[in-house]
């Protein structure tokens, strides 16, 4: 399970309002994301340096981690899990994501050479135009790409994303597979020139970026885009240039990512561009870039479709099993960040949902469903549930339960069976000579039932006690190897109680 | 024998002052006489006072100088009484050690003049230490000066003696009573047993423990979830099978290649046999299809799937892999609702801390029915976790990948006082459900937890490694109560 930290002020300031942290426990209890650690920024830093603790600072900021299930990309950074809890909020609307409707002609170009084929064969790319960063959504933005890596690009094999100042660089731009000997730039954090292959051994000892090293390494060619004045933008999943780098004042941002798995690619490029695109000039509004191959075929990225479901409604209540009109469930899901309305055609059984492109983790109708469970509230279905006997006893189960009693003495006597004492099963009936005088107890004639019919002496009574029973049993076991350990649970018959179980053992 | 010498001699005396010189004066062991004296005091007998005394005894060096005579005193009668001795003579007559030190003091004593000639400075010398470590050892008191300069050479060392004073206590008699232990046979006939005095029962004694077998408690729970499941109406599923595919671990489940689950860090993938050797061919189509393209209502994962990841043998990470074979069986027949439920060993490849371990038990239920609902879903979990004492339940949204709806139950403990996650639970998504075959309106749902997590709160263990392995201690098998679940 991914988990993304964030800053508590930060987050409330995005949400609108602040909670206590039991408060928004609960709120991420039910939306169905954990709070699962509250810590400082700087205990992060201490920790990771291995320093001592010290007691935190009033000042120091407040870091929430919380934890997001791993099939939703879009709750990767602090933005998107506020939107997300917005919108489950009512406090906003869901956003209509656009590609700007600019002509074929003025869209930036990416040329892809054949050689990519062999090593990593696509990309995906957009623009984000006009966009204001401060230092917390720089942060958030970075932070972001590392956890996409982390997770649905499986640590960059899959998918690499590369993040680029455009005004830095002049179109168009070429992705190309060269000998890394031919490839030459500053990369990221550093001052001097690099070849690739130099920079391949540099990278060796890099703690962070030596593990993604074999991926080219022993690759004749390395991934590589160009932009038109063969300035290098990024050596793909390594690392991006230093020329093209963002900074707090970037105000157009070039994304691409290059990818094994095409699909990944868009998925993440989407996560990536729908996030941010609330701080750009036209907001929600994403550029679109073309990317052409060398077999001529071209693709416009990013592809922002909506995938549209046809649901009925009988099915989300059925699942349910909560009765719920067209009207709620279609608020519902709108708080889920589904957009969805009442089926057009007057028939009112058919709700029309539009997945928006961050939502990837939709697929059938029952994760549309689920959302609507979980708006509805899974501890409010609770409460129906009980109330009405939804439970196993509905008719079409069995449902058992032994006397505890009897459960009970059976793990007792298994327990002394354990010990080495063997269960002996004597006869209730008895004479009053074995149950009393034989045991030193007085007959006050009160205590035992009286058989009127006799056969022997033997039938006279029922044993109040259990002692009798087991002492005639070693009596007529004298001659049985020492020791003689025996025990007996059994039912008694008191003229007060009957059939209580007594616990009896002798050694 | 000391008992009679001390009971005696308080039968006539006061007290006795000194416990050693008593010990000395008769010819007994000292140690002895201070056993006497406890237990004689134990049973009142006596009633003895505390002694302290400090004394000095020799080092073993200091034994070694009082003996030969201390190394100032060797060399200097190792030095001719007359004329001198050249020095490697002379270092030669001595052990290194009596040499290093006694040049030294003799020095220090102006007793020799040292040079490359060594000679006496004076004719005769008193070896006072030597005489000072032969007092001591005879028990005088010497001077404090001296005591601290023997000390600083480190040949006495301090000691302190314990010894008591013992005068009659409240029970005494000149003579120990026995008690006895056992009535016998031959008390009873002869009469004895009238003037006997007999041991009290200890009644706070912890007794002999009794040979015997015991159940491990994570068996015993195991037992008492078995018997609430089968009390429910739930069958039980065969799990005797610790190897499966990727395919029926994974894939029959809707679970997608490359998927965070499937690493090696998290799943014991087998060297040998790697692959499995068979799968049925058209189910197979039906799953790759699902995963590629959807279907069923499905869009799918839009990927490659690659058989060869699905032929994969691994080590089971949960018992779903268990029901998904059921399941699929089932829906070779005409549809019958089932409740399954199985209890046995899952295997992940963690990092084995406090709580985790590379195998554990996994618990797992699931009811196969049409038109189930999640209310149906949450009655049952109600049922079932209040026949473990759990009947506060609250629910949130998660996630697996083969469930949708996810709930994750939590529960209330009141000794924590908080709300602590007992399980996991959901409804089996469609496109794992509809390419086994069966049929459109069935619906299952089902929850699992682990068996060793309740154990532990139950009896109180921290550490899982304390409960299950082979680092249990054999003595918390042994006292462990019996669990009363579901009872």
């Amino acid at each position: 399970m991914p988990t993304v930290s964030v800053g508590r002020d930060r987050l409330f300031a995005a949400l609108g309002k602040t909670y206590t942290q039991e408060e928004f426990e609960d709120l991420c209890f039910r939306f169905g994301i954990e709070l699962d650690d509250v810590t400082t920024e700087k205990a992060i830093i201490r920790k990771e340096k291995h320093l001592e603790e010290e007691e935190a600072d009033e000042d120091e900021e407040v870091i929430y981690k919380i934890e997001v299930p791993a099939n939703r990309y879009d709750l990767l950074c602090l933005e998107g899990i506020a939107q997300a809890l917005r919108i489950f909020n009512g406090k906003q609307e869901i956003p209509t994501y656009k590609v700007a409707n600019i002509s074929r002609e003025s869209m930036i170009k990416m040329h892809v050479k054949p050689e990519t084929s062999s090593i990593r064969p696509y990309v995906v790319c957009a623009v984000l135009r006009g966009i204001t960063f401060d230092e917390g959504s720089y942060n958030s933005f970075i932070d972001l790409q590392d956890k996409l890596h982390q997770n649905i690009c499986r640590r960059r094999t899959l998918v690499a994303i590369g993040t680029h100042d455009l005004d830095t660089l002049h179109r168009p731009f070429t992705y190309e597979a060269l000998p890394p000997s031919n490839i030459n730039f500053v990369p990221l954090k550093q001052v001097k020139n690099f070849r690739a292959d130099e920079l391949m051994e540099f990278y060796k000892s890099d703690l962070k970026l030596k593990k993604f090293l074999h991926i080219i390494e022993n690759s004749p060619v390395y991934p590589v885009i160009y932009d038109h004045n063969r300035t290098v933008l990024s050596l793909p999943p390594i690392i991006n240039s230093a020329h093209s780098a963002i900074t707090l004042k970037t105000k157009n941002v070039f994304i691409e990512c290059t990818a094994s798995d095409l699909t990944k690619a868009k998925i993440v490029l989407n996560t990536v561009v729908t996030t941010f695109s609330e701080f750009c000039e036209r907001k929600f509004e994403i550029e679109p870039v073309e990317v052409i191959y060398s077999d001529g075929k071209s693709y416009t990225y990013p592809e922002l479709s909506v995938y549209n479901m046809e649901v009925s409604l009988s099915y989300i209540t059925g699942a349910i099993g909560v009765p719920l009109e067209a009207e709620e469930v279609t608020s519902l899901l709108n708080r889920m960040q589904l957009r969805a309305e009442q089926s057009v055609s007057g028939d009112n059984s058919t709700i029309n949902v539009s997945v928006p492109p961050a939502r990837s983790d939709v697929l059938h109708p029952c994760d549309v469903m689920e959302d609507v469970a979980i708006a509805y509230g899974y501890n409010n279905i609770k409460d129906i549930a009980v109330a009405k006997g939804y439970n196993i006893s509905k008719g079409r189960a069995v449902t058992l339960k032994p006397l505890r009693l009897e459960e009970f003495s059976h793990l007792i006597r298994l327990e002394m069976a354990m010990c080495g004492f063997t269960e002996v099963l004597s006869f209730i009936l008895c004479s009053l000579g074995d149950n009393f005088a034989m045991l030193n107890h007085e007959d006050d004639e009160s205590t035992a039932v009286i058989i009127e019919n006799p056969r022997s002496s033997e039938n006279e009574t029922a044993r109040t006690s259990l002692m009798s029973g087991i002492l005639k049993t070693v009596g007529q076991n004298k001659a049985h190897p020492k020791p003689i350990k025996v025990q007996c649970s059994s039912s008694i018959d008191h003229i007060f109680f009957c059939g209580s179980v007594c616990l009896c053992f002798c050694y | 024998m000391a008992e009679e010498a001390i009971l005696g001699y308080l039968a006539k005396n006061e007290e006795i002052a000194d416990s050693g010189e008593f010990a000395a004066k008769h010819g007994l062991d000292h140690d002895d006489v201070v056993n006497v004296i406890k237990s004689l005091h134990g049973f009142q007998y006596v009633d003895a006072q505390d002694i302290k005394r400090e004394t000095w005894v020799l080092t073993d060096e200091g034994n070694m100088y009082a003996a030969a005579g201390s190394p100032e005193g060797q060399l200097f009668f190792a030095v001719p009484a007359e004329g001198g001795i050249p020095r490697e003579e002379l270092q030669k007559k001595l052990s290194p050690l009596v040499f290093k030190i006694g040049c030294a003091q003799a020095a220090k004593n102006k007793w020799v003049d040292m040079g490359k000639q060594v000679s006496r400075k004076v004719k005769h010398v008193e070896d006072r230490v030597k005489d000072l470590l032969l007092q001591i050892k005879d028990g005088q008191v010497i001077d404090q000066d001296d005591i601290k300069a023997l000390k600083g050479r480190k040949l006495i060392a301090p000691q302190t003696w314990n010894g008591y004073s013992v005068k009659k206590g409240p029970s005494y008699a000149p003579q120990r009573k026995k008690f006895v232990a056992d009535l016998t046979r031959e008390m009873l006939q002869s009469g004895d047993w009238k003037n006997l005095e007999f041991k009290e029962y200890n009644f706070n004694a912890k007794g002999q423990p009794i040979e015997g077998g015991h159940l491990h408690p994570l068996n015993k729970v195991r037992h008492q979830l078995r018997m609430i499941f089968l009390q429910m109406g739930f069958e039980e599923m065969p799990t005797d099978r610790f190897v499966e595919s990727s395919f029926w671990n994974f894939d029959a489940l809707f679970q997608p290649q490359q998927h965070p689950a499937r690493d090696a860090h998290d799943t014991f993938y087998l060297k040998a046999p790697s692959t499995t050797k068979e799968l049925p061919e058209d189910y197979v189509e039906r799953v790759k299809r699902v995963h590629e393209s959807g279907g069923y209502g499905s869009r799918g994962y839009d990927y490659n799937w690659s058989r060869d990841e699905a032929n994969k043998n691994l080590l089971r990470t949960h018992t779903t892999a268990v029901s998904s074979r059921m399941l699929y069986m089932l829906a070779q027949k005409p549809f019958t609702p089932k409740r399954y439920f199985s209890i046995d060993r899952v295997f992940r490849n963690e990092a084995v801390d406090r709580t985790h371990l590379a195998e554990f038990h996994q618990i797992e239920g699931l009811i196969c029915d049409r038109g189930l609902t999640l209310g149906d879903l949450i009655g049952v979990l109600h049922d079932f976790f209040s026949r473990l004492g759990m009947a506060k339940l609250r629910f949130k949204p998660a996630y697996n990948p083969y469930t949708e709806p996810s709930m994750e139950i939590f529960s209330y403990h009141e000794g924590f006082g908080k709300w602590v996650e007992v399980g996991n639970s959901g409804m089996f998504r469609p496109e794992m459900l509809l390419p086994m075959g069966l049929p459109e309106d069935v619906r299952v749902i089902a929850w699992g937890l682990s068996l060793e997590r309740p154990t532990m709160i139950l009896y109180g263990i921290n550490n899982i490694r304390d409960l299950f392995g082979h680092k249990v201690d054999l003595g918390l098998i042994k006292i462990n109560p019996i669990c009363g679940l579901g009872v």
